[in-house]
């Protein structure tokens, strides 16, 4: 069972809603209904499910739809139509009370613009959930303590939120959804707010925080690199709807439409594909008990000048070039042996970014090698498939 | 020109009936004088009850005792020079022999400004949680604002004849927009983010209005206090042409005879008062921001 599942839910503001939901559902355009009933409709027909311990990253521009429906998950905004199970219980059903229980042990939220409580101090902000469900003062200030050391401001306890810088003041809006100690963590546009160098700090601290706490984690944003970033999943959110989910490399390779093709055109691809995604399968190699003649044979046919060399059990066992593979030919040797080479070239893992591959690409003289943990070849990459992987338009091969 | 006289003329001739609203309005106070004048009555002796009370504490303690009692509260509030000119008005006041009016006049504002807040209070925070009462309320405050001052003193007279408590109930009606108003905006001006933030974590509305919103406000309502505060004590120089007595009637009094130095005595003394009590609860305003 997943921990939160979303079904056909629906958001729409304004007069007449149950004609526009009506015609939402009939499959008419946001456009068409606002022009007909003048009703806006939010978030339309989002089915989709998040497992425990996934972050869950919903991408889309201001005004698709995406804000409206991270707050339908805990209903600061109600639903007008479908379904928010938590841990398999409609949430739409309950009522104020169970609502209350269920922000105050089981949902967490964090918002773009912090939501501090100006008025109290940074351990009274933090346990302000605790104090309203009438936790004992002196638990509630251990806790409190004891989370602000987990996102480090340990020594801020006592400060005024105003006193902060904005990546500080998130810290404490972090802290206090994450001292209740949630299962689920809402996290709005949470980084937005901050400049880039604060935020990638943010994101980092993000990723290493949840392997900590491991939370299952919905995340908005704007901003394709943070959902690549910290997503296991993306779903892209475009006029209320969401129009594809997917791994972050499936969103970049293979974009369900045109929207999504143009939203990831100018992403930073090397930050985000991997070692795996630009490879091509080793075809040509040779096994060491072939021959030198095989070896010349089979670069001609492939027009390289280089061979990597495996086992039986595809084990890289080296490289071979053209040139040494001929002089062996003529003189007439049976073995290889004599001309593989080894730590002239550079082997990585399936999963190294792309990133960093590039200074290994820039100066290798022969392609690298692609080697799982047992050092079996899983493929080959030439330096001209890392530019290609790196450039927007360039065929990138699954 | 014939023509435009003649539908002049014309539309002239359309009759436009005369409402009698102010004889609707005078009946209605007539009724509640014959049938619900009780009410009225207990009203009334609660309210002299209340501000004879007080100015009779103020007069029983030796005003020395008071001035050094007001003196240290400005001084604690807003620090040692608002101490110091509070202690030197109030001096003034005593020399000029206007004390017994001041103290009778500060009896009638604190109770009328107190009752004021008590009932302003609250329907400000209604009108911030509810828009149906917001858009209901605001005309009446429109109306209770804009209404010349004297209007009030008619129908207080009619239901309280004259004195005090006439004086109070003209005092309360017009000095209590402005904390409703500001109550209502300091609410209302809660960033929407904190309050989801507070909802988010399993608030009640309770614990949403006393825990967030109110302290957030403060500082607003605080503003409206004041403005309520002063409102009061200028109305309760209007209020003494019904007989509430205070540094009012020595106004009037003056007005009454041409007499210049007297005129000027008890209208400082009005001022010097008003400055203490708006410096002492700007003071508090401040105070409480800073919590």
């Amino acid at each position: 069972m997943s921990q939160l599942e979303v079904k056909n839910l629906y958001k729409i503001f304004g007069p007449s809603q149950k004609k526009a939901l009506e015609m939402s559902q009939n499959g008419k355009t946001k456009d068409e209904i606002l022009k007909e009933t003048g009703n806006t409709v939010g978030v339309n027909n989002a089915s989709f499910s998040v497992e425990e311990g996934e972050t869950f990253v919903v991408m889309g521009l201001s005004g698709s739809g995406k804000s409206t429906l991270i707050r339908n998950l805990n209903r600061l905004q109600d639903p007008t139509s479908g379904e928010v199970h938590v841990d398999g219980k409609n949430i739409v059903d309950m009522n104020a009370e169970e609502l209350r229980e269920l922000r105050r042990k089981r949902m967490g939220m964090v918002f773009q613009n912090f939501g501090l409580f100006p008025h109290r101090s940074i351990r009274r902000n933090v346990d302000y959930g605790l104090e309203i469900q009438g936790v004992p003062e002196q638990e509630r200030i251990e806790r409190a303590y004891e989370t602000l050391k987990l996102v480090g401001l340990e020594g801020y306890e006592e400060s005024k939120p105003s006193e902060l810088s904005g990546g500080m003041q998130q810290r404490v809006g972090l802290a206090r959804a994450l001292v209740l100690d949630p299962d689920i963590l809402l996290m709005d546009e949470a980084f937005s707010a901050l400049d880039p160098l604060i935020k990638r700090d943010m994101q980092d601290e993000l990723l290493a925080l949840q392997e900590k706490v491991n939370k299952t984690i919905v995340f908005i944003t704007h901003d394709l690199d943070e959902a690549l970033k910290l997503g296991d999943r993306i779903a892209v959110m475009y006029e209320g709807e969401i129009v594809q989910i997917g791994t972050p490399e499936e969103i970049l390779t293979a974009p369900a439409n045109d929207y999504v093709r143009n939203f990831v055109e100018n992403v930073d691809r090397s930050k985000v594909l991997k070692a795996s995604n630009i490879m091509s399968k080793p075809l040509a190699v040779v096994e060491s008990r072939e021959g030198p003649k095989a070896a010349v044979r089979r670069m001609r046919n492939e027009e390289i000048s280089s061979i990597f060399v495996v086992d039986k059990s595809r084990k890289l066992q080296g490289i071979v070039s053209a040139d040494d593979a001929l002089e062996l030919a003529e003189k007439g040797e049976k073995s290889l042996k004599n001309a593989i080479k080894k730590d002239v070239y550079h082997t990585t893992s399936p999963d190294t970014l792309i990133v960093d591959l590039l200074p290994m690409a820039s100066e290798a003289k022969y392609p690298i090698a692609v080697v799982d943990s047992e050092n079996k070849l899983l493929g080959v990459i030439v330096r001209v498939s890392v530019l290609s992987g790196i450039s927007r338009k360039g065929a990138v091969s699954e | 020109m014939k023509v435009m006289n003649v539908v002049f003329d014309a539309i002239d001739s359309i009759p436009i009936p005369s409402l009698p609203l102010g004889d609707i309005f005078e009946g209605i106070i007539d009724f509640m004088v014959e049938y619900i004048g009780f009410i009225f009555d207990g009203i009334s002796a609660s309210l002299n009850g209340m501000v004879n009370g007080l100015e009779a504490v103020f007069m029983f303690l030796p005003g020395l005792i008071i001035m050094f009692v007001f003196a240290g509260l400005a001084w604690y509030i807003g620090g040692r020079v608002l101490g110091i000119m509070s202690f030197i008005g109030l001096l003034l006041i005593y020399s000029l022999g206007l004390w017994p009016s001041a103290m009778a006049t500060l009896a009638l504002v604190l109770v009328a400004s107190l009752i004021a807040l008590v009932i302003g209070i609250p329907i400000g925070i209604l009108a911030a949680k509810r828009d149906t009462a917001d858009r209901m309320i605001r005309p009446v405050l429109d109306f209770m604002q804009t209404m010349p001052a004297f209007v009030y003193l008619i129908p207080a007279i009619t239901l309280f004849q004259r004195g005090i408590p006439a004086g109070a109930i003209a005092t309360i009606i017009f000095s209590m927009p402005p904390v409703v108003r500001m109550t209502n905006l300091g609410i209302r001006q809660v960033p929407s983010d904190v309050i989801e933030a507070a909802q988010s974590l399993g608030s009640t509305g309770q614990q949403l209005l006393f825990k967030v919103q109110l302290p957030i406000a403060l500082k607003t309502i605080f503003a409206g206090i004041n403005q309520t505060i002063m409102l009061a004590l200028s109305m309760v120089v209007i209020a003494s042409m019904i007989g509430a007595g205070g540094l009012g009637s020595d106004v009037r009094r003056a007005l009454a005879q041409v007499d210049i130095s007297n005129g000027f005595e008890a209208g400082l003394a009005v001022v010097i008062l008003a400055m203490i009590i708006d410096r002492i609860t700007q003071g508090l305003g401040d105070k409480s921001s800073q919590v």
